[in-house]
Parts: structure tokens; C-alpha cells; sequence
């Protein structure tokens, strides 16, 4: 049970505080409202630029980092399809300094030409190193565009191309960041040695002078029901054929969410999942596997991912693995794989609580979708779930019409003149 | 008015009291230590089990790494398939790892649930087979996987860099090849597993919120197998550095980034400079408001990221500069890491620079110390290195107490441009 009080600034600033008087540190995280997925299609990638952006001084305080690791914090961000969050951890004594920082940022940036110049740069290389410089990097790029057809999901958050990063310019920033980062669109949890009327207090004093801003309205153009099975091949010089494949499935707060989730352990999480141990141990079709989904917001996806062993071709291996799909979409999972995939669940999130980072992220998380109690109910729903609701989930996901493929070839060797 | 130009005061972090929890040790029947650390709210534990068995050990390439690999495929009585079921069951996992020094059986679970899986520990220490099928399922994934790293300019970066430090057949600069794997048979991984884990050298680490049982339930699974509680005699194994310093590797025709290593060799924890380096090197390379970072990434934008570390092994050590930049800035950029280098050797970090190291490096240490895992990792780092046990206090107390001109000092001894070994890789 995570214990936290709630309150609201009168500029519409949401604060989360989350009290444990046994570590020696706070924790002060704020997750703006803001993802790749409000970004317009010709300007893609730029969510995540800002998140650079913030770095790169406010309007009276010309760098973040430094006064913060000076009061001996550290922090970081990140992006994703669906929110930005920055969270920094500091001895308590010094959590004031967090306060000061996070709320000059949010009150404006120094928006430097200087700083968006280099930080357009360090995009481009952290671009070419996490997605073209390396065998497989452009997978997903392919594998979202082929899946969703509408929805901004379609494209990642490191943006669609690089020209969209290396075009960005200083008018762009702001009206980003005066639409999106502004008090009424973010949530602040603090979390650590800390008492509810002294977070109120530093709240009010760093954030409650600045301007509520406007409520944005996401309204996103909803992903059409797929309705036929969608492929594609893709040629390039790696060393080893892979198969990519997925399904759409239910976004976060839907109901069949948490199903899909223990689906998604019962076929692929460890040594005893289903597909690895029938493709890779006893079969021996793929070489590497992987199955995940995205648990986002809005409708997200359940995909394999997997590498062919040598001289396996795609056809081959895509069939054994609709045969293993197959099995689930017919017979309920026994009671005791059932009761494992829930074990493993109770597992995971008492490990993830263990940090007091991940506390307070979870926390704004859950804010977000709605309601933090949320994160205190979610065992129950997945210790809820009986082998009856795989099976109908399972039939749901799983259909030849709702799935997308990507056969990812060793390019033939081409000689040269 | 709220004026939002000054800062809020700080507590110097330098001035905070920082403990490194003690452990608590006992020794199993058969002699094994076991150090436990208690801390945490959350009902979970780590179960390490450390033995000397990582590539030093080994007299053939790849055999430690693939008998610690196959460790949980198969025993006298259980399929990988079981074994695993029987961990995942209970929600717990069960990793295994192998390293240069030492190899590891870790185990995360709640604490509900150890008596269950406490004798699937016992039972891969003990009963492992390796069977054949197993060893070459092994093999072809391995060897794709290593085609595929092989076209990373980052991996092949960093075994170049390991074995022009170490050299090609020194436990630290060793790697893998597709022959290596293909040599690997069966009988060695069996014979090696005889020596090095059923009757090897154990420690045993706990850390996490620990049952009142927790000597009973160990003794009961692990206190009567062979295991032997005393450290093996480490038979020394000299480095053999490449002359040649300076290198540059085509790797990918197609690359549009240069994977850029700087290192040279660097004593180890016991040397006296050691934890004085540990502060220049935070100055250089290790933290995001270090020299090369601001210069390298926050000036000129040529990466995404640029670090300095000491990479620490028990015997050798190794001080390396590793970055990603772009194709036409790698050469600029290795430049700009040798001019940061002799500014730290011509002229003394600042007071203000150093204050914010410092209180970085204790911010850092305090927040490091938040969890049962954290500190043990810590105690494991001391234990292995045969450390006194005042030695958290020793590097608290050259935290706060190194001068500038020390650490000039250090920077004139250990970062001379022309002592280092550089690389790029594209």
C-alpha cells in the first residue's frame, strides 16, 4: 500500500506527496501531460527535443544541472509516446533546491538559440546511435508506421526522420512549451523524508505564482479497427532473418488490459514461457525472443519479436508461431500457469516499489490516467483475472485480421562491379 | 517577492554523516561465509552466491562463461523447462552472470517463498548435467548474437580497447569468437563445474528485509554441499599492452558514427591513488556537469553522451574515455578529450568546481546507500577487493579533504595524452 496526500494549487498544478521517513532523500518528479503523440506529423520527434531543451536554462536561472548536483542531486527525463517526465533525487535537506529548479523551468525557459542549436545536434547523434547505427535499429520505426495507420502512435518519439529534429526552430519551442508545460497540464510528487504541510508550503511559494495556463485538449484521431492482417519485408545487411509481429490490443484503463499483460508473461516472460520454451528450446525455429506490449494510453500493442535460427525461413516460423497463438485462443491456461503469471506480477511490483524513485513516478503515472489510488488497486485486478478472461482475450488479440508482420531479410550479397 | 534569481540555501552534502550499514556474518556448517545485510520495508530478499569462477579461472575460452550460462538447463532430475518453472512459480527470479573475476547464482524473491526455491539453488550448485542438446542450442544462438554484435561499432570498441590494455590472452582482455564456441565441448563445461562450483569457492551475500530463520534455511540447503569457505590461491597473470597506441578500424562501410575509446592501464582499489583519481575522474568524465560533457555534448553537440570511468577488477585496472560520435566529428572530438586532459594537468580544478564534485560525489554516495541491494553491492565491492573496513570512510574522507593541487598532481601522473590507447572504431 502506497500512502500519499493529494492537493491542488489554485493555478491548476496537481501535487502528490509521498511520505517515508526511512531514507535519508526526496524525490521530487514532474510529468508534463505532454508525449510524441501531440506532436503535429510534419514536426515529429519534438516532445523529445524539449525534454533536451529543459536542460538548457530557465528564464532566471542560466543552468539546471549544475546548482542541482551542487545541493549532491541527480536527475534525468524521459519521453515517451505519451508523457515527458523529469524527476531528480536529492538529500531531503536540500529539497528546496528541486523546487527552485523545477518551478523556474515550468515559469519559462531561456529558450538559447545556443542551446537549441547543440541540442539539435546531440537529438541527431543520439538518433543515429540508438536507431540507424546499429542491425535491426529501424524496426520499430517500420512496425508502427505498418501498424497504426492514424494515430500519432505511428511514428516514435525520437521523431519520424532526422530532418524533422534538425528543423526545429526557436518560435517552435516556445509555442510548444506555452501550450504544453504549463501548471494546469503537469503533476508534481514529491516523495522521501518529507511532511505533507512543509511540501505544501514550498509548493505554494516556487509554483503557485505561475500562470495556470490553458487546459489542453487532446483530441487524437482514434486508430480504425484493423481489418485485414497487414505485412511487410524489409531487405537490409544483417546477419540473421528476424520475424516481428503485432497485435492491437487494449489501451491502459480498458478492461482488457490486464488480461493482455498476463498473456503476455504466460507467452513469453522466462525460461518456462510458452513460445520460448516450444520455438527456441524444442522446435528450435528462433534464435532470440521476446514479447511485450506497450501499455500505453491510448491503444497500444502486444508484439513478438524474434530472430530466426539460421536456414529458417520467415513463412516457416510465422506459421509455428500462430500454431503456438492458436493453443491459447482455444483451451484456458491451467491453474497453475495461471497462478504463476500472477505470482510473477505481485513479484514485479513489489520489486518496482522497492525504489522511491519508482514510487513517485508511478504515483504521477497514475495521476495522469486518472487517479492515483489506481496504483494501489492494480494487484487486485490482476489477481481478479481467471483463465476464462485469457481465453476471451486471447480470441479478441489474436485474430489474422488484427495482426501486422514484418519480415526483416538478410539483404542478398550484392557484388560489386 | 519571491526573488527567483537566488538560490535556496543548501546543507553542504560534504557535511552530511554518511554510514555504510554493517553487515552481519556468519559461516554456514560446512564453512561457506555468509554476510547478510538487514534494510528495507519491503518483504524481499537477494540471495548472491559468488564463486571464483570467471574468466580468470578458466583454461580454455568461453568455458566459464558458457558452464555459468548453462548452469539452470538441466540437472539429474529437472529439464531447463522444470527448473525454470519451479523458479518462476513462485514469482521469484533466478540470473546467473559471469564476469572476469568471479561468477554469480543471484536470486530475487519475496521472502514468503525462499524455502521453496533455496533448494533449486542447492540443486544447480550440485546436480547441473549440461546436456548436449542444451550446449548446442547455446551455441548457434550464441553465435548469431555475436554476428550481430560483431556489426556494433560500440562492441567491437570495447573489446579492441580490453585487449590492447590487457592483451589478447589475458583474462581482462579476452573475448569471444565463433571458434571458441565451436571448441567448447560438453566434458570440459562438466569437469570445470566439478572444481569450480560443486566443490568451489563460495560466499554467500543476503541483503534485503531478512527472515529470523534465514541461518536455518541456508544451513538446511547449502550447509552440507562440498562448497569450500576459503578463498583459492590466485595464481598471478601479467598484462601483455599492445606497443601500438593508436588506432582506427573500418568495421561497417555503411557506419555514420565512430565508436571512440581512450584508455590506458591504471592501478588497483589498494593503490593510494586510487581514491583521489576516483574524484579527478568525476571532474573528467563522471557526472553530467564534467568536463568532457560540457564540452564535448553540451558545447559542441558531437554525442549524445561522453564518459570516464575506472574499470576495476580485482588484479588490474584500467582508466578508460569512452563516447558515440559522428562520422566527421571524431577526430575533433578526440582532440577535445586530450585538450580537457591537459588542462586538468596544467592547471588546478577551481575551488567552486570542486566544492560541486564534491557535494555531488556525497549526494551521490547517500542516495546510493537507499536499499539492502545498494549496500551490499557496496560490501561486495570491499569483500572481493579484500578491503579494510574503514574503507567507506577513507574514500568519505578524500571526498571531502583532496586538494586542488593534489588532484593536479594526479592529473600530471595518470593523464598524459601520449599514455593512452586510442581507438576508433566505425
Amino acid at each position: 500500500m502506497i500512502e500519499f496526500n493529494r492537493f491542488v494549487l489554485s493555478n491548476g498544478l496537481r501535487v502528490l506527496v509521498h511520505e517515508d521517513h526511512t531514507t535519508p532523500m526526496a524525490v521530487v518528479n514532474v510529468l508534463y501531460d505532454v508525449g510524441a503523440r501531440d506532436e503535429q506529423p510534419d514536426k515529429t520527434g519534438f516532445a523529445h527535443l524539449f525534454e533536451h531543451l529543459m536542460f538548457g536554462g530557465s528564464g532566471n536561472i542560466p543552468d539546471y544541472d549544475e546548482p542541482l548536483q551542487r545541493a549532491g542531486g541527480e536527475n534525468n527525463a524521459y519521453t515517451t509516446n505519451d508523457l515527458t517526465n523529469y524527476y531528480c533525487q536529492l538529500p531531503v535537506e536540500n529539497m528546496e533546491t528541486a523546487f527552485w529548479l523545477e518551478s523556474d523551468r515550468m515559469l519559462g525557459l531561456a529558450f538559447s538559440k545556443k542551446s537549441l542549436e547543440v541540442q539539435r545536434k546531440v537529438v541527431c547523434e543520439e538518433f543515429k546511435e540508438h536507431y540507424l547505427n546499429k542491425p535491426y535499429g529501424d524496426i520499430w520505426h517500420k512496425m508502427r508506421e505498418l501498424c497504426y495507420q492514424v494515430h500519432p502512435y505511428r511514428w516514435m518519439t525520437i521523431g519520424k526522420e532526422l530532418s524533422h529534429v534538425e528543423k526545429a526552430n526557436i518560435e517552435d519551442v516556445k509555442a510548444f512549451f506555452y501550450k504544453h508545460y504549463r501548471p494546469i497540464n503537469a503533476i508534481l510528487v514529491v516523495a522521501g523524508a518529507v511532511e505533507t504541510e512543509q511540501v505544501k508550503l514550498l509548493a505554494e511559494k516556487w509554483f503557485g505564482d505561475i500562470p495556470s495556463g490553458e487546459q489542453y485538449v487532446r483530441d487524437l484521431p482514434a486508430e480504425p479497427a484493423q481489418t485485414g492482417a497487414r505485412h511487410l519485408d524489409i531487405y537490409a545487411d544483417v546477419p540473421a532473418n528476424a520475424l516481428i509481429m503485432a497485435w492491437h490490443m487494449d489501451a491502459r484503463l480498458d478492461p482488457g488490459y490486464y488480461a493482455a499483460e498476463l498473456l503476455t508473461e504466460i507467452l513469453g516472460d522466462g525460461g518456462s514461457s510458452r513460445l520460448y520454451q516450444a520455438l527456441v528450446k524444442e522446435r528450435k525455429i528462433l534464435s532470440a525472443l521476446e514479447v511485450h506490449h506497450f501499455g500505453s494510453s491510448d491503444k497500444g500493442l502486444l508484439a513478438i519479436e524474434s530472430r530466426l535460427v539460421n536456414g529458417v525461413d520467415h513463412a516457416t516460423a510465422q506459421a509455428a508461431l500462430e500454431e503456438e497463438l492458436e493453443k491459447i485462443t482455444r483451451e484456458p491456461v491451467s491453474e497453475t500457469e495461471l497462478q504463476k503469471v500472477k505470482n510473477k506480477t505481485e513479484s514485479m511490483i513489489v520489486f518496482e516499489d522497492m525504489s522511491l524513485m519508482n514510487r513517485a513516478s508511478s504515483l504521477a503515472h497514475y495521476e495522469l490516467l486518472g487517479d492515483a489510488h489506481l496504483m494501489n488497486t492494480e494487484l487486485e485486478k490482476y489477481r481478479s483475472i481467471t483463465a476464462d478472461d485469457l481465453l476471451r482475450e486471447s480470441q479478441k488479440i489474436f485474430r489474422k485480421e488484427n495482426s501486422n508482420s514484418l519480415y526483416y531479410h538478410i539483404r542478398p550479397t550484392q557484388h560489386a562491379e | 517577492m519571491l526573488n527567483r534569481k537566488k538560490a535556496p540555501a543548501i546543507k553542504d552534502a560534504v557535511n552530511m554523516s554518511l554510514q555504510l550499514p554493517p553487515y552481519v556474518a556468519f559461516t554456514l556448517n560446512n564453512g561457506v561465509p555468509v554476510y547478510t545485510v538487514q534494510a528495507g520495508s519491503q518483504e524481499v530478499l537477494q540471495v548472491e552466491l559468488l564463486f571464483f569462477a570467471g574468466l580468470w579461472y578458466e583454461q580454455q575460452e568461453l568455458l566459464s562463461a558458457t558452464t555459468n550460462f548453462l548452469l539452470k538447463n538441466g540437472t539429474k532430475t529437472k529439464t531447463a523447462f522444470q527448473l525454470n518453472e519451479q523458479v518462476e512459480y513462485y514469482g521469484a527470479y533466478l540470473s546467473r552472470g559471469c564476469f572476469n573475476d568471479v561468477s554469480n547464482i543471484t536470486l530475487h524473491c519475496l521472502n514468503k517463498h525462499l524455502p521453496h526455491l533455496l533448494p533449486v539453488v542447492s540443486e544447480i550448485v550440485t546436480e547441473s548435467v549440461f546436456p548436449e542438446d542444451e550446449l548446442v542450442i547455446y551455441k548457434n544462438n550464441q553465435l548469431q548474437r555475436l554476428d550481430i554484435n560483431l556489426k556494433k561499432c560500440e562492441f567491437v570498441g570495447n573489446r579492441l580497447i580490453d585487449e590492447y590494455v590487457y592483451g589478447r590472452n589475458h583474462p581482462y582482455g579476452r573475448y569471444s569468437t565463433a571458434e571458441a564456441f565451436q571448441n567448447i565441448q560438453r566434458e570440459q563445461l562438466v569437469d570445470f563445474y566439478q572444481s569450480h562450483y560443486v566443490n568451489g569457492n563460495c560466499i554467500i551475500l543476503v541483503s534485503g528485509k531478512l527472515p529470523a530463520d534465514l541461518e536455518q534455511q541456508l544451513n538446511l540447503s547449502l550447509g552440507h554441499l562440498p562448497l569450500q569457505g576459503n578463498r583459492p590461491d590466485i595464481k598471478p597473470i601479467a598484462t601483455a599492452p599492445l606497443v601500438e597506441k593508436k588506432h582506427r578500424v573500418s568495421n561497417d562501410e555503411q557506419g555514420i558514427q565512430g565508436a571512440i575509446r581512450i584508455a590506458r592501464p591504471f592501478p588497483t582499489r589498494h593503490h593510494p591513488d586510487f581514491l583521489g583519481m576516483q574524484v579527478l575522474n568525476n571532474v573528467l568524465g563522471g557526472y553530467f556537469s564534467s568536463r568532457l560533457m560540457n564540452n564535448i555534448r553540451e558545447d559542441k553537440g558531437y554525442t549524445y553522451g561522453i564518459h570516464s570511468y575506472i574499470q576495476s577488477h580485482l588484479h588490474h585496472a584500467s582508466l578508460h574515455i569512452s563516447t558515440e560520435a559522428g562520422l566527421e566529428v571524431c577526430e575533433p572530438a578526440i582532440a577535445e578529450i586530450y585538450k580537457e586532459m591537459s588542462l586538468l594537468c596544467n592547471e588546478p580544478v577551481s575551488a567552486e568546481e570542486l566544492g560541486l564534485v564534491r557535494n555531488y560525489m556525497m549526494g551521490g554516495l547517500l542516495g546510493d546507500l537507499d536499499g539492502p541491494f545498494q549496500i551490499m553491492s557496496r560490501w561486495k565491492t570491499y569483500l572481493l577487493n579484500n578491503l579494510p573496513p574503514d574503507y567507506f570512510q577513507q574514500s568519505l574522507q578524500t571526498i571531502r579533504s583532496i586538494t586542488p593541487d593534489q588532484l593536479q598532481q594526479l592529473a600530471q601522473q595518470y593523464l598524459q595524452p601520449d599514455s593512452f590507447y586510442e581507438l576508433v572504431v566505425v
